[in-house]
């Protein structure tokens, strides 16, 4: 079968602190610099989405686009956006860079899809900076 | 080896039909889009070639000579068309034209073009419905 990519962008804005237990006050100062400033900070982040899969021949689709927006919406949007991700139980143990929300929405979205393969997430935290999973 | 890649847009109408269906089911998968008289987008292409740059030039193939596969290509099909009724892959086989078909389409149009290059291959075509929806076909594995 045919394999094709349909990827898609979402956004949702979040605040974090980068801040790590194990690092005393002045390491986390030195490691995060202005990420580890005490009440946190926020960005507009986009969530590009790949998944990957043959092609339906009945719809021309490898996904329906508001099927892959209900689960986004539902397992990523109303978890992260405006949201303080910090206080998210997937960050209680780990830093919450973009590296790892990157590798937590890959986690989310990974078995929730109705059809195709998630290829890779990537994220967006500013124009200058972006991270890609495309899984272990 | 090196991958180059260029972009061009165009812009086209379409709507996303099945024949097989009813009226009502198609509306119920494909909701607005599925709107007879049509609507359009303007698309990005974006074609990837990879190979090893010459030593004499420095490059992977041409931009000049890849603008203009891709123009004869692909641009002068799909560019203000009406995909459904004028593109013949769309037309002649029934395709709906997603934005998936797109890129596999505009893949089989560059590839035998981009081909004849030496020493580059055709790599990624991704198609660009808005910013925030594209489709990639990598080719046939």
């Amino acid at each position: 079968m045919v394999h094709v990519y349909f990827g898609r962008r979402y956004h949702l804005s979040a605040s974090h602190r980068l801040h790590s237990e194990s690092l005393t006050g002045e390491e986390n100062r030195a490691a995060y610099g202005k990420c580890n400033n005490p009440h946190g900070h926020g960005h507009n982040y986009v969530v590009e989405v790949l998944v990957g899969g043959g092609i339906d021949p009945e719809t021309g689709m490898v996904i329906n686009l508001a099927a892959l927006d209900e689960v986004v919406q539902t397992s990523v949007l109303e978890r992260f956006d405006h949201a303080n991700l910090n206080l998210d139980p997937l960050f209680v143990n780990q830093v919450p860079t973009t590296e790892n929300l990157t590798r937590a929405v890959f986690g989310v979205l990974k078995d929730a899809l109705p059809v195709g393969k998630l290829e890779h997430v990537r994220v967006e935290e500013t124009e200058n900076n972006f991270f890609l999973f495309q899984g272990e | 080896m090196i991958e180059l890649t260029r972009r061009a847009t165009f812009s086209a109408s379409h709507f996303y039909w099945n024949d097989a269906w009813s009226q009502e089911k198609n509306e119920q998968v494909f909701g607005k889009c599925a709107r007879r008289n049509g609507h359009g987008h303007n698309y990005t292409l974006e074609v990837t070639v990879a190979g090893d740059p010459d030593p004499v030039t420095g490059f992977v193939v041409d931009l000049k000579w890849l603008r203009d596969v891709m123009e004869r290509e692909v641009l002068s099909a799909y560019d203000h068309r009406h995909l459904n009724l004028e593109v013949p892959e769309f037309v002649e086989k029934t395709l709906v034209p997603t934005t998936e078909n797109i890129a596999i389409s505009a893949w089989k149009r560059l590839e035998p073009a981009v081909n004849t290059a030496k020493g580059a291959r055709l790599t990624r075509v991704r198609v660009y419905e808005t910013p925030e929806i594209f489709a990639e076909f990598r080719g046939e594995s």
